[in-house]
């Protein structure tokens, strides 16, 4: 072909066919069309996709945690609060620590140096080191700059006060959910709702820029407990020099308000410290004044004396032969420890007298009972949100025999927790109504009151429940100098396996100053073994110690002379 | 004609750099405030801690502890209080 110039080619002059051209003209048309739909598609139609691969090289999505809320008396002081600690985690595959890093480490977080080696050694992705650091002591440890030793922001639930207020408060779990208490029952509220934005970030990692909100946190909400701390330590220290002093097993104190149903204290013991929660048992965690119920004894009487008053069987002073000191009803027979012959209606109470209330039970109808029970709140749980609230026993009417008709009369056959109990007293301590109970601070007074007996009735009572507590009663240890006290001893045998057993709960109840009553205490101890478990000996004296504190504390003024008190004289021996 | 041109074209780059500098601004100011907001959280955590470590000093059985021990005080016997009635009451 050498020597045939281009131009000159013969293949110039061949004449070529129409179609070819018109071919390669439609490919690059084509080829164009397909270009400009392509970006139209991208730019246009489908433009997501890359924006968002766009905007993920500059655009973060940032958590915000929410904090749980604080946990307060009703005076502000902090029960319970949350503040941030850290984890430390690790990708095991990752962590190679030379030897020396990991006795540092180790030595750092004070824990084995083999378990940290076990756990860097596991074959899952993701271990727990140790959770729930102080941050500084996290700071110390990022600052070793270890491989595949990562951090977690966390928060830890603090309570300074202990096992102080440990039944009322409850507590949480590592994931800060509450578990007990007030922490469960209140747990919507506590807890915040962590939220996220989304955020423009510069080369050095800075926000730059906010976009927009993802969603808005929303931080726990404080809670203010009707607890008052004072009188909450005053009840726990009580409580529990009474429970060694009488070798018992448990016990409990419900502090309430009178005039609002405010719970200002709430104790059990024994009990733990939720702030250190390595070795619980079950009988440590419970929440006896609400989950757990007993008989109460004598402290019944009161009520079946106002029902009598109040449908007009007996009045203040009406004589009641209670010789010889038993009863026999069916096969069974009701005993006074002592013979006392004939008493008043106010006698009655004052002594405590078997016969006499069993005799003023059974001039009522057992529907009678049964409804003034049912409308003071036996038998149902008070729905205070509580887990495991229970309500007791109450059986229906139309089940009862005369004996246990009378035998409930003076608190035996039936029971109730000692919550229950104290805020029974309240139509007492009231002038015949109930309020609501409530765990939460008040700032007005409670509207929706539950007429149960009339202010005469309540009043009578009052003189009555006041002539239990002096000389002549069976709880002069109840006595308080400066005030007027009033209230009702009750000893009761433990039911064991559906038997009364040589076991006793010896409790009080009552409330003070009498002129114009302000708080209501109600006092519970379980097995008391050391001599003595009458409830005006056992129980009586922790009353009077919180009783006395806590209106000192509110300042309540007194209502009494101020004059040492006669309690010399041996009290009455209960009933049982 | 070419003399508006240029004087358009110079008012077109001043608005240009006035809004580089302005969200160059906006940015600055968005950084402190990002920063004063850090703090306040910053501060609002010390604050907990400290509300805690007050609830701790102030812990009953503590002062009871150091009022009896240390200080020997006891509450008062019956005899030793006096109750005033207060001006204007009842």
């Amino acid at each position: 072909m050498r020597g045939v110039k281009f131009s000159k080619s013969p293949l110039l002059s061949e004449r070529l066919p129409l179609w070819r051209q018109r071919l390669v003209l439609a490919l690059l048309l084509l080829g164009f069309v397909v270009l400009v739909g392509r970006s139209l598609f991208l730019q246009g139609i489908n433009n997501e996709f890359l924006g968002d691969k766009g905007r993920a090289r500059y655009e973060r999505v940032i958590d915000i945690s929410a904090t749980r809320g604080r946990i307060t008396d009703r005076h502000g002081d902090v029960l319970a609060i949350s503040t941030p600690v850290r984890s430390i985690w690790a990708i095991p595959e990752d962590a190679s620590l030379t030897p020396a890093q990991s006795r540092d480490l180790a030595q750092l977080l004070e824990m084995d140096v083999r378990e940290l080696n076990r756990k860097l050694a596991s074959e899952r992705d993701f271990v727990y080191v140790k959770r729930q650091l102080p941050p500084e002591l996290a700071d110390k440890v990022s600052a070793m700059k270890l491989a595949g030793i990562h951090q977690k922001n966390e928060y830890r639930r603090y309570y300074p006060s202990g096992d102080v207020t440990a039944h009322m408060l409850g507590f949480t779990g590592i994931e800060d959910n509450g578990q007990e208490g007030v922490e469960l029952a209140f747990n919507e509220l506590l807890s915040g709702k962590p939220g996220s934005r989304r955020v423009i970030k510069d080369r050095r990692g800075n926000v730059v820029e906010d976009v927009e909100s993802v969603r808005p946190p929303l931080e726990g909400k404080d809670i203010v407990l009707a607890l008052d701390a004072k009188i909450q330590y005053l009840a726990y220290t009580h409580l529990r020099r009474a429970i060694e002093e009488n070798k018992a097993k448990a016990g409990g104190v419900v502090v309430l308000d009178a005039r609002t149903g405010e719970i200002l204290a709430l104790v059990n013991l024994p009990t733990y410290n939720p702030n250190n929660r390595g070795k619980l048992i079950g009988a440590q965690l419970r929440n006896r004044a609400l989950t757990d119920t007993y008989e109460p004894g004598s402290t019944m009487k009161p009520f079946i004396a106002a029902l009598a008053l109040e449908k007009g069987k007996v009045r203040f002073d009406t004589p009641i032969n209670t010789a010889p000191g038993k009863m026999t009803i069916g096969t069974a027979t009701i005993h006074d420890a002592h013979m006392h012959g004939v008493l008043t209606v106010a006698q009655v109470i004052q002594k405590s007298s078997n016969v006499g209330i069993s005799k003023m039970a059974l001039s009522m109808k057992p529907e009678e009972m049964w409804t003034m029970f049912d409308s003071i709140g036996f038998g149902m749980p008070l729905k205070l949100g509580f887990p495991g609230e229970v309500g007791g026993r109450l059986r229906p009417a139309k089940n009862w025999r005369p004996i246990e008709q009378a035998t409930m009369s003076y608190g035996h056959g039936i029971s109730v927790t000692l919550m229950q109990m104290a805020r029974a007293y309240q139509a007492f301590a009231r002038d015949g109504d109930l309020t609501p109970i409530s765990l939460t601070r008040m700032d007005t007074p409670p509207t929706n009151v539950k007429q149960i007996f009339s202010a005469q009735t309540a009043r009578e009572v009052r003189a009555m429940l006041e002539m239990a507590v002096q000389p002549g009663g069976t709880a002069p240890k109840a006595q308080i100098p400066g005030y007027r006290v009033a209230g009702k001893t009750g000893t009761s045998h433990k039911l064991e396996g559906g038997a009364y057993a040589n076991k006793y709960v010896a409790s009080f109840t009552g409330f003070a100053p009498v002129s114009d009553p302000r708080l209501i205490v109600a006092v519970m101890v379980d097995e008391p073994s050391n001599g003595r478990h009458f409830g005006g000996d056992v129980s009586a004296p922790v009353f009077a110690q919180v009783m006395a504190g806590a209106l000192r504390t509110l300042g309540v003024a007194p209502d009494a002379p101020l004059k040492p008190l006669a309690t010399d004289m041996p009290p009455v021996t209960e009933e049982m | 004609m070419v003399r508006l041109n240029i004087i358009l074209l110079l008012i077109a780059v001043a608005c240009a750099l006035a809004a580089v500098n302005a969200n160059h601004k906006a940015r600055k100011l968005f950084i402190e405030l990002e920063s004063e907001q850090k703090r306040m959280r910053d501060l609002e955590v010390e604050w907990g801690q400290l509300q805690l470590e007050q609830s701790t000093w102030a812990a009953h059985v503590r002062v009871e502890k150091i009022a009896r021990e240390k200080l020997g005080m006891r509450p008062p016997a019956p005899g030793q209080i006096i109750a005033v009635e207060a001006e204007g009451a009842r």
